[in-house]
């Protein structure tokens, strides 16, 4: 699992946010694969997660599906993470 | 006169109209307000039906009623697919060429399954999210002498309760044929459990567990070997098979991709909260149709249809719209002899009801309750 970066550097190449704050079906990592799908390779996904759960489940996917994580940025009640689709 | 359009004949769009008629039965008599219910099918279908159909637990037959039947008087039905909503000249177009205008628009257009995005699936295997596609199972089941059978599950799709009723209630109809002990159910999930309720994941973990399911989680179904069958994932996971079933991604109707009002996938944008569609006023978006986080689900779109219809018949009178659709969702959960049921909203998590043999009962009352839910009644 990659560590978090801070910063706002990273936050700005995001092509597209996900709103799944107090998502619990399908829930955030359901709506970062759907999507992940229809985004071509190199987009960079943002998806927001008011479930702490995420900061673990997104990254264990993202690298079982071979994308890149990011960063995940804690802000009031959620984090943002972002993930760029590699294949 | 103020003229209301209501686009789609399903749970979301029967409901909504159906509680307009009752909030504006005054308006709609003296013909201040009319009504429109525009819809590409003149029945309308209980889709969780689909589930019993490919089990050859009922037919099809039963789940299907004339949309007149469940229409109150002060909505006009027109059997007329839409093709386009124009939203600057306020009009929904009909294939026929009529032309539907509209003060106020609620979209329940659906999220239709979508088999061609994984190459080989068509060819190689089933689904029981279509009419046709129940059929076609249930004819492959009755035949079905013994293998494995794969269930496989993509993004996103309704009924989020029934990849896992499937797998349950296939064991059960495979122990009741004596074919249990010849067969291999493999039940698969595109992440790391076996629902993306951690509670209800827990749940059917022991399920499985007492009745030899057997499980890979992390699988998102990509491609199909037709000659070998085998199910692949992204993930790049090889499951061979005797019988794929796969519960396929669903995307928006064409009418929204084509008016320029879905996103990538074909979901309408709306604010979580009153439903209305980013960037279009007295536009409404009900059900599986929009974009938002939650399940898709008939109980979702009833929930928001309460409250689209509640501000609807604040705007027409001129009064302050109020109601706000705060997430909640509910699903029966079942399992055969027993049945569990969740619920839960925004800032509400879900607490699944212990299973029981009279939830049991209860869900299969429903399946007749449904009627009155769809008529706005219950």
């Amino acid at each position: 699992m990659q560590e978090p970066v801070q910063g706002s550097a990273a936050q700005q190449v995001a092509t597209r946010v996900v709103d799944a704050r107090g998502s619990f079906c399908p829930g955030p990592l359901m709506e970062l694969i759907k999507a992940i799908k229809s985004e071509p390779v190199g987009a960079v996904v943002e998806v927001w997660s008011s479930d702490q759960g995420s900061r673990k489940d997104i990254p264990e996917w993202v690298q079982r599906a071979g994308h890149e994580l990011l960063y995940i940025q804690q802000e009031a009640g959620y984090w943002r993470i972002a993930v760029r689709k590699a294949r | 006169m103020v003229n209301v359009v209501v686009l789609g004949g399903g749970t979301g769009g029967t409901a909504v109209a159906n509680q307009l008629a009752r909030h504006l039965g005054p308006e709609l008599r003296r013909g201040r307000v009319r009504l429109v219910l525009l819809s590409d099918d003149p029945y309308h279908t209980y889709q969780p039906g689909f589930l019993a159909t490919a089990l050859g637990k009922a037919p099809l037959g039963r789940f299907r009623r004339p949309l007149r039947s469940l229409l109150l008087p002060g909505v006009e039905l027109q059997v007329d697919p839409a093709r386009l909503v124009d939203t600057r000249a306020r009009v929904v177009e009909g294939e026929s060429g009529r032309r539907y205008p509209f003060d106020y628009l609620v979209l329940a257009t659906g999220a239709h399954p979508f088999l061609e995005d994984v190459p080989g699936l068509a060819e190689a295997g089933h689904t029981f999210y279509t009419p046709a596609g129940a059929r076609r199972l249930q004819q492959a089941l009755a035949s079905f002498a013994g293998g494995r059978i794969v269930l496989t599950v993509g993004i996103p799709h309704k009924c989020p309760v029934a990849p896992l009723e499937m797998a349950l209630l296939l064991d059960d109809e495979l122990r009741r044929r004596d074919l249990r002990e010849r067969t291999e159910l493999v039940y698969t999930y595109p992440i790391q459990r076996l629902h993306v309720l951690p509670e209800v994941s827990r749940w059917a973990e022991e399920e499985f567990a007492r009745r030899g399911i057997l499980s890979q989680t992390f699988f998102n179904l990509e491609r199909v070997e037709v000659a070998g069958r085998v199910a692949v994932s992204l993930e790049g996971m090889e499951l061979p098979f005797d019988l794929l079933i796969h519960v396929p991604a669903h995307r928006g109707a064409g009418v929204v991709r084509d008016s320029g009002l879905a996103d990538r996938e074909g979901f309408v944008p709306a604010d979580r909260f009153s439903l209305e569609v980013v960037g279009q006023q007295g536009i409404y978006v009900v059900g599986d149709a929009s974009n938002l986080p939650v399940s898709k689900a008939g109980s979702t779109a009833h929930y928001q249809a309460e409250v689209v219809a509640a501000n609807l018949a604040a705007l027409v009178r001129h009064e302050t719209p109020a109601a706000r659709y705060d997430g909640k969702v509910f699903c029966f959960i079942e399992a055969g002899q027993a049945a569990s049921f969740v619920e839960f909203g925004y800032l509400r998590p879900p607490s699944p009801a212990p299973a029981s043999p009279a939830l049991a009962a209860m869900k299969a009352a429903y399946g007749e309750l449904y009627w009155l839910t769809a008529r706005g009644l219950l």
